[in-house]
């Protein structure tokens, strides 16, 4: 066959035409994932109805709301009989939900600037990839500005207590060299002697810098459940990291102190631990001494927390193939080195999204202080404000508003860590 | 970890006992177990001082006392006169109810929403992701005050069921909800409706001896009988039958309006309500997320494999895909259980009266006898928490992976 007696050749490409319509744009995806079947459809047109119903019956109520009202009877009647929320309650009681109903209104901006520091606090360890690392001192420095904040007094309290933890630090890196054991006791003892003798001057000093103090029980709404969750989870990391660690031991007396504990506090709720810190807690202590009941919670809560840490942690360890163990055995680290350079940064790394559950769990979990006797928002809602006369029935605007404030914070932490775990994903895939 | 052994020295010093290996996890052992001693005996110290400060002792002889209060929900005969520790059992009975309605209602819920949430259908998948989300980031004490509001504060009273115009109604004539709580039919077990339990039991046998004969036919000739409609026709048709022969010895008392109040029937306490669905509906999130987990573990390759095989897709499903995702599922799904028995102590905000309500409510309150009260609690969820890690073991055991 030669080229001139075929019949037609075609010479170029045609044109890619368009796929057909019904496979193309919005048709093709209503097709795939709404109507790909009958039951599919059935499926759509069921949950379709659902949220418009939702929608429809409840966007009145949003959209009637009364921004402004001294009471709920004054908003009912600008409502007139209308569907409609009365989110009146939400700014006159704002300050109320957002730091309870004791706390001196002059000194809102305290507690107020502590929260704002937190972020620039929390900025250098929440993206330490991207943030020069001496931004840490900030980190670093937080815990003291934020109680001197919240708390006031004098500044003399946290200033020595910084200088307790740094003698701390540096007793521990001088003994590192003999043994990391004898370094951690040293070093606590150190931070002992420092705050014993800080002890014995400070009450000289209570008038240096002192902002006007703030005794804890004044203290209440959100800002308890923020307060609390941040403390205790910070807290009870490098506690969790000691069980965790106390539990993988070979020593059997350590191994076995730190799995009693481990058990026992995952075994009972968190509720009977509160208890503990409200009536049980003052009989193990020396007579006379009286400590802040939400002292008291943070020990409990901080306990509890560990607890579920070090499990977490224990799994990122387990997680680990020996080899890793073996290998910085064989190149001659102690067990300080060894941790610290090879296995606890690829434990804690699997063990971020179960530290981070743990964490949402907890900082959902300090409603509970309502229950014994605390004004955190939960508690505001059902005592101060639910029983006042002004907004006695106003339930839905309320609960609503708590739940919005721990969704965001919830939402926001697991977004978090769905981030860092994408960020810190070493494998190639 | 460092298992280096140094070379033997002649002579022991002192020293060694720091920087020898071999002696060191000795020196450590033995200051920890002082440093405990010494807490141990410094808290112990306390509160023998404190007791005998405040002319108190330990004694667990309040539990034979009469408890003088009452309580709302009784499973077993309780009365004002009867004694601490029957208001505990009360307590603990009224605990493993919540527990058990709960763990059920999760698991269906979790089930339910989990499979949606890997359906080929967008809407269903974002609206259960919705709830997954919702009820995950919300803390339960929240979800068990917003339902217990709905159902004492949007809920008509009793009165609104009364007159000509009656505002509210019974759904079906069998169902009231009030603010008071729930009232349902309640089955009264007239004479010879022993038989017809007795025939109800013997069904559900016979349901499993018709899997296991279908399943050996199966299996011997090849032949497949239908699972479905057969099993559950044997578990209902012979009880109705039997029931309708026995001239209908079960029937049903329908709540009905006496006097202010609904009698008759089954009361479901508001507060039980509050607590039940609450903690169904926040663990349901967290089991939902398990159980898609759990699906998703299975590789694609096991499904291909199977239909490569020439199996149909439920029994896919049902022979390659669940015994596998079920490995993964049921260890979370069995803590989650353990969650919202713990969660169920929050109870004491509604006022349902388990076991943190009355041995850690009133009965710490009256008697004032706070260490023995919160003990005993704390030793009731230990033993329920430590009773279900070690059947969680043994089933963990029996599915473990036979590797080499």
């Amino acid at each position: 066959m030669s080229r001139d007696n075929i019949a037609f050749v075609r010479t170029h490409m045609l044109p890619e035409s368009p796929p057909p319509a019904a496979e193309r744009g919005a048709v093709k995806w209503l097709r795939e994932n709404l109507f790909s079947s009958v039951g599919n459809t059935v499926l759509t047109l069921v949950a379709a109805y659902v949220v418009i119903m939702l929608v429809v019956s409840s966007a009145p109520w949003f959209y009637n709301g009364i921004w402004d009202s001294p009471s709920l009877s004054a908003c009912r009647e600008m409502l007139d009989g209308r569907t409609g929320a009365c989110f009146a309650v939400l700014t006159e009681r704002w300050n109320q939900l957002l730091f309870g109903f004791k706390y001196p209104p002059a000194l809102y901006w305290r507690p107020t600037l502590a929260f704002v520091l937190l972020f620039v606090a929390l900025a250098p360890v929440l993206f330490y990839r991207y943030m020069p690392r001496g931004l840490l001192i900030l980190t670093g420095l937080y815990p003291f500005i934020a109680y001197w904040l919240i708390w006031g007094g004098s500044l003399m309290v946290p200033v020595f207590a910084l200088l307790g933890v740094l003698a701390g630090a540096l007793v521990y890196r001088r003994m590192l060299t003999v043994s990391a054991g004898v370094a951690v006791l040293a070093g606590i003892v150190a931070a002992m002697v420092v705050w014993w003798a800080a002890g014995r001057v400070t009450p000289s000093l209570a008038d240096v810098m002192a902002l006007q103090p703030v005794a804890s029980r004044d203290m209440g709404g959100f800002m308890i459940n923020l307060m609390l969750g941040v403390i205790c989870v910070s807290l009870s990391l490098p506690f969790g990291i000691l069980l965790a660690l106390g539990r993988q031991s070979s020593m059997p007396i350590i191994k076995w102190i730190c799995v009693v504990f481990i058990e026992f506090i995952r075994g009972v709720p968190l509720i009977t631990l509160l208890f503990v810190a409200n009536v049980v807690l003052a009989y193990f202590l020396p007579p006379g001494t009286t400590f802040d009941l939400i002292l008291r919670v943070i020990i409990m809560i901080t306990m509890f927390a560990s607890a579920y840490i070090a499990e977490v942690i224990r799994g990122g360890l387990a997680a680990l193939p020996r080899g890793q163990y073996e290998a910085a055995d064989s190149l001659g680290l102690d067990y300080a080195q060894a941790m610290q350079f090879v296995i606890l940064p690829q434990a804690l790394k699997i063990s971020i999204p179960g530290i981070v559950n743990v964490a949402v769990g907890l900082f959902k979990d300090t409603t509970l202080v309502s229950i014994i006797s605390m004004f955190d928002i939960v508690g505001m809602i059902r005592g101060p404000i639910l029983a006042s006369t002004e907004w006695n029935g106003v339930y839905w605007e309320l609960f609503g508003f708590a739940c919005v404030l721990f969704f965001i914070t919830c939402y926001g932490i697991s977004q978090y860590s769905q981030w860092l775990e994408r960020e810190l994903r070493t494998d190639h895939r | 970890m460092t298992t280096i052994s140094d070379p033997p020295k002649a002579s022991f010093q002192l020293s060694m006992l720091i920087y020898d290996t071999r002696f060191r996890s000795y020196t450590f052992q033995f200051i920890a177990l002082i440093l405990l001693m010494l807490l141990l005996g410094y808290l112990g110290a306390n509160l023998m001082r404190n007791l005998s400060d405040q002319g108190q002792n330990i004694s667990f002889r309040f539990l034979q006392e009469p408890a003088n209060y009452d309580i709302n929900q009784r499973p077993i005969a309780y009365d004002s006169q009867s004694s601490h520790l029957r208001a505990s059992i009360v307590g603990v009975l009224n605990t493993l109810i919540v527990a058990f309605l709960g763990c059920l209602t999760a698991t269906v819920l979790g089930v339910v929403a989990g499979v949606l949430r890997l359906s080929p259908n967008w809407l269903v998948r974002k609206l259960m992701a919705v709830y997954v989300e919702a009820f995950r980031n919300v803390p339960v004490l929240i979800w068990i005050l917003i339902i217990f509001t709905v159902m004492t504060a949007v809920m008509p009273a009793p009165s609104a069921f009364r007159g000509e115009n009656a505002t509210a109604s019974m759904l079906f004539d069998a169902v009231a909800f009030t603010n008071r709580g729930v009232y349902v039919p309640a089955p009264v077990w007239g004479e010879g409706s022993m038989v017809v339990v007795l025939t109800f039991l013997a069904s559900i046998v016979g349901v499993f001896a018709y899997r296991r004969y279908a399943t050996r036919l199966l299996y011997e000739t090849g032949r497949l009988l239908p699972m479905g409609w057969p099993s559950l026709a044997i578990l209902f048709v012979p009880s109705i039958l039997v029931h309708f022969v026995m001239g209908q010895p079960v029937t049903l008392d329908y709540p009905a309006l006496k006097g202010f109040n609904f009698g008759g029937g089954l009361h479901i306490r508001g507060s039980l309500i509050a607590l039940w669905f609450a903690l169904a509906i926040y663990t349901g999130a967290f089991i939902a997320e398990n159980v898609r987990a759990g699906i998703q573990a299975v590789s694609r390759g096991q499904t291909e494999a199977a239909a490569s095989l020439g199996l149909r897709p439920n029994r896919i499903m049902n022979l390659v895909i669940l015994p596998q995702a079920l490995r993964v599922i049921i260890p979370p799904l069995i803590s989650q259980y353990l969650n919202l028995t713990k969660n169920s102590s929050l109870a004491i905000a509604v006022g349902y009266m388990d076991v943190t309500g009355t041995l850690g409510g009133i009965t710490l309150n009256q008697t004032g006898r706070a260490i023995e009260c919160v003990l005993l609690l704390m030793l009731f969820y230990l033993t329920i928490s430590l009773a279900i890690s070690a059947v969680m073991n043994v089933y963990n055991k029996s599915i473990a992976l036979k590797e080499r």
